[in-house]
């Protein structure tokens, strides 16, 4: 195990509220909700909001009792996926070992970092800076010798702070901690280790091995045992390419007008387009996801000769494989589009096709993408996606 | 109903038919395969609603009747008897298939709302099974697969007097072969569009058959049906709805470069270069001289390249193809030279095939192919 804390493990402060109140300053230090259908769930609060119970994953219908007062602001996937791209732009610009968990979220290995820019405190410090200046949101940092501890770190340090747990401090940091802090303890496990009396992280450190082992299984409690004492050798390992994006829309009420359901599943399609362009990637696989009103969900997918990230390539497949469910009026309750098999613009070369006009479809895309950067999503789109009031 | 028959011939019967089975019925009927015997013939059918096949089969008809029963099982027992005459006979609710030492019992399925197959459409002419099938399958490679462009995986048939042209394409390629067939009825000029599955299964089936007799419904009808005809055994299929996009313009009249080389010797190089890549990964050719050289892969990938003597006239050229789609191309050529004709390298190459290194191209066959651009 390593001496300096040189594992940064960095946290956005209530991200999705955090990103929706750049654009709407007046927000500034109120209680802000993203999420607003009546059937959604939180996505994000501010802290503001979580002063009044509320905390993400809750249905958005409850958290408008605890507080009706609060703001409810739609969510806007794209703009998380920015921020977040430029987040992760600014952490690799101080090492190649970032680890993203999620969008606002990674683990960063600064130990080759150290000579050229400065302890790991001093490059937390600049990193938070440096997201606050550029990006204007606030974001926590926890330092230690292993990725767990780091973590559990930058949670007790939350909002915008920096948490550094020296290798010496780890033990007493961590047996103060209850049991459900460590990685891998949900509640199942919990109510084991509650039957036997195990409530703190010192509890578990202080109970044979081999107690722990019959109790939990052979790995999980030996795999406990060793967190209890601060030992995690996990590296730190940057992230492959990103496997899939798309995107997915749970409906206001349930649907079973087909052209209703084909005209979210475009929208979806556009956004996962742009998206794609965004990073620069195309992919092969399209799929869909459509989830009924009874919660059954079924998927499909089809794989292209030639990777696409054309939004009207995207929605076509999309489409056909949406009608090749044949579904009769079925209640539907969610939509999806994701695409896979991704691979980054350069690498692939573009199979030309017949008689195609010089520009079509691919520069349509890029003007929307341009008039979009410009003006804000949705300033052009297709007129089907136009509600009549607008 | 009681009947003796030769097993292959049942087994051909059958396989005819099996082709216009439905997959994903509307109605459990169209699972079926429906029998009837009848004076020393048995008559077999099936039916999806798009796709008809009817076949006739010679039997000793002992005692004459109808039944229907689930196509895939009698598929199935068919082609696992031995080659010895089958006997068939309704006990009741079931059908016995006795052959050998082998006996099948199944359930008949009730044939009270099977749906009265289309009759085949008049005849508009007739043409060799075999040339036929060739047609077929030279430009079928070229048809599309994706559902979500129904138009292109047709295969598109031009008649005009005694010349029929048939044309398939997935936009990344354009196959185009025209045959003489003899026409019926000299005054029709008339298109067609269909699947280009079915059409290459029949046309496949029908490839020992000496006459495929083609019919097509009169225009304007309220059925677009295609039928094809021979030895026995009818099939139709409803057209594909759409229309396919005018090609002829596509086919360049003219080239600034022409490369001649042996069918084998190309495929055998292509297929040694692109082992290092994946089938999407171009394959870039580079033309000047009397050399072609090939090749794969980039960077820190694996790569291969490979040199081969071909003769070439015109401005040298460089330029990139899916190697699965040139290989198609060249699979496609009855010849033994292949003529690869240029204008630029983000346009279309022409191949068509050449009897000799020296003789003319034959132009019965062309196969547009487009290239692969890098990203700059």
């Amino acid at each position: 195990m390593r001496d300096e804390t040189t594992i940064l493990h960095v946290d956005m402060d209530a991200f999705y509220a955090s990103v929706s109140i750049i654009e709407r300053p007046e927000l500034r230090g109120k209680a802000v909700v993203v999420g607003t259908g009546p059937r959604s769930v939180v996505l994000s609060a501010s802290y503001e909001a979580r002063a009044f119970g509320i905390h993400a994953a809750m249905p958005v219908s409850m958290a408008r009792r605890l507080a009706p007062q609060a703001v409810f602001v739609e969510p806007e996937h794209e703009r998380y996926a920015e921020v977040s791209d430029a987040v992760m732009e600014i952490f690799e610009s101080f090492t190649p070992l970032v680890e993203p968990l999620s969008l606002d979220e990674a683990f960063l290995d600064v130990e080759g970092a150290r000579k050229l820019i400065g302890s790991p405190i001093e490059i937390a410090k600049r990193i938070r800076d440096r997201v606050a200046d550029e990006q204007q949101i606030t974001c926590s940092v926890g330092l230690a010798t292993t990725k767990f501890v780091a973590k559990l770190a930058s949670g007790h340090c939350k909002p915008d702070g920096i948490l550094v747990v020296e290798k010496l401090e780890t033990i007493s940091f961590l047996h103060r901690l209850p049991v459900s802090a460590l990685w891998g303890v949900g509640g199942k496990t919990e109510e084991v280790l509650k039957r036997f009396g195990l409530l703190t992280i010192s509890d578990l450190a202080h109970t044979p091995v081999e107690t722990l082992e019959r109790a939990l299984g052979k790995a999980q409690g030996r795999h406990l045992y060793e967190l209890a004492w601060g030992r995690d050798d996990r590296k730190v390992v940057p992230n492959e390419a990103e496997k899939s994006i798309g995107n997915e829309e749970t409906f206001a009420r349930d649907v079973d007008d087909a052209e209703v359901i084909l005209r979210e599943i475009l929208r979806l399609s556009e956004r996962t387009g742009h998206r794609l362009r965004l990073r620069e990637l195309k992919g092969r696989t399209i799929s869909i996801k459509v989830k009924f009103a009874d919660f059954s969900q079924l998927t499909r997918s089809r794989t292209l000769n030639e990777a696409t990230n054309i939004t009207q390539e995207i929605y076509a497949v999309a489409k056909s494989l949406y009608e090749g469910l044949n579904l009769d009026r079925a209640r539907v309750r969610l939509v999806g589009v994701r695409i896979e098999g991704l691979i980054t613009k350069d690498e692939v070369a573009t199979q030309l096709i017949l008689g195609a006009p010089d520009h079509g479809w691919s520069e349509l895309d890029s003007a929307v993408d341009r008039a979009s950067a410009r003006f804000g999503r949705g300033a052009l789109r297709p007129a089907r996606l136009v509600k009549p009031t607008e | 109903m009681r009947f003796t028959v030769e097993r292959d011939l049942l087994a051909d019967g059958v396989g005819w038919v099996a082709r216009s089975l439905s997959t994903r019925p509307i109605t459990p009927v169209l699972l079926g395969i429906l029998i009837r015997a009848e004076s020393a013939q048995l008559h077999l059918s099936a039916f999806d609603l798009e796709v008809s096949g009817r076949s006739q089969v010679e039997a000793d008809v002992s005692e004459g009747g109808t039944v229907l029963v689930s196509g895939r099982l009698l598929v199935e027992i068919v082609r696992s008897l031995p080659n010895k005459p089958v006997e068939v006979r309704l006990d009741g609710s079931k059908v016995s298939v006795i052959c050998g030492s082998a006996r099948f019992t199944l359930p008949i399925l009730t044939a009270g709302d099977y749906p009265t197959l289309p009759e085949m459409p008049a005849a508009a002419g007739s043409i060799a099974g075999d040339l036929f099938a060739t047609a077929v399958s030279q430009v079928a490679v070229a048809a599309g697969r994706d559902d979500s462009l129904p138009v292109l995986t047709g295969v598109h048939v031009d008649i005009e007097k005694d010349r029929m042209t048939l044309a398939a394409t997935d936009r990344y390629r354009l196959a185009v072969r025209e045959v003489l067939w003899t026409n019926d009825r000299p005054d029709i000029a008339a298109s067609a569009l269909i699947r280009a599955r079915t059409l290459f299964d029949a046309a496949k089936a029908l490839h020992g058959t000496k006459t495929v007799t083609i019919g097509l419904s009169p225009t304007g009808g309220t059925e677009h049906l295609i039928g094809f005809a021979g030895e026995g055994r009818i099939m139709t299929s409803r057209m594909l709805d759409g229309t396919f996009p005018p090609y002829r313009h596509l086919l360049p009249s003219e080239s600034s470069s022409v490369a001649v080389v042996e069918v084998a010797t190309l495929m055998d190089a292509v297929r040694r270069v692109s082992v290092v890549t994946d089938k999407t990964v171009p394959l870039r050719l580079s033309f000047s001289g009397d050399a072609l050289r090939l090749e794969a892969g980039t960077g820190e990938d694996a790569q291969a390249t490979e040199e081969i003597s071909i003769n070439f006239e015109g401005d040298p050229i460089n330029i990139a193809f899916n190697p699965t789609y040139l290989t198609d191309g060249l699979n496609a050529l009855e010849e033994s030279y292949v003529q690869l004709a240029f204008t630029a390298s983000g346009k279309p190459a022409v191949l068509s095939g050449r009897t000799e290194k020296e003789s003319g191209a034959e132009n019965s066959y062309r196969y547009l192919l487009m290239p692969m651009r890098y990203p700059n």
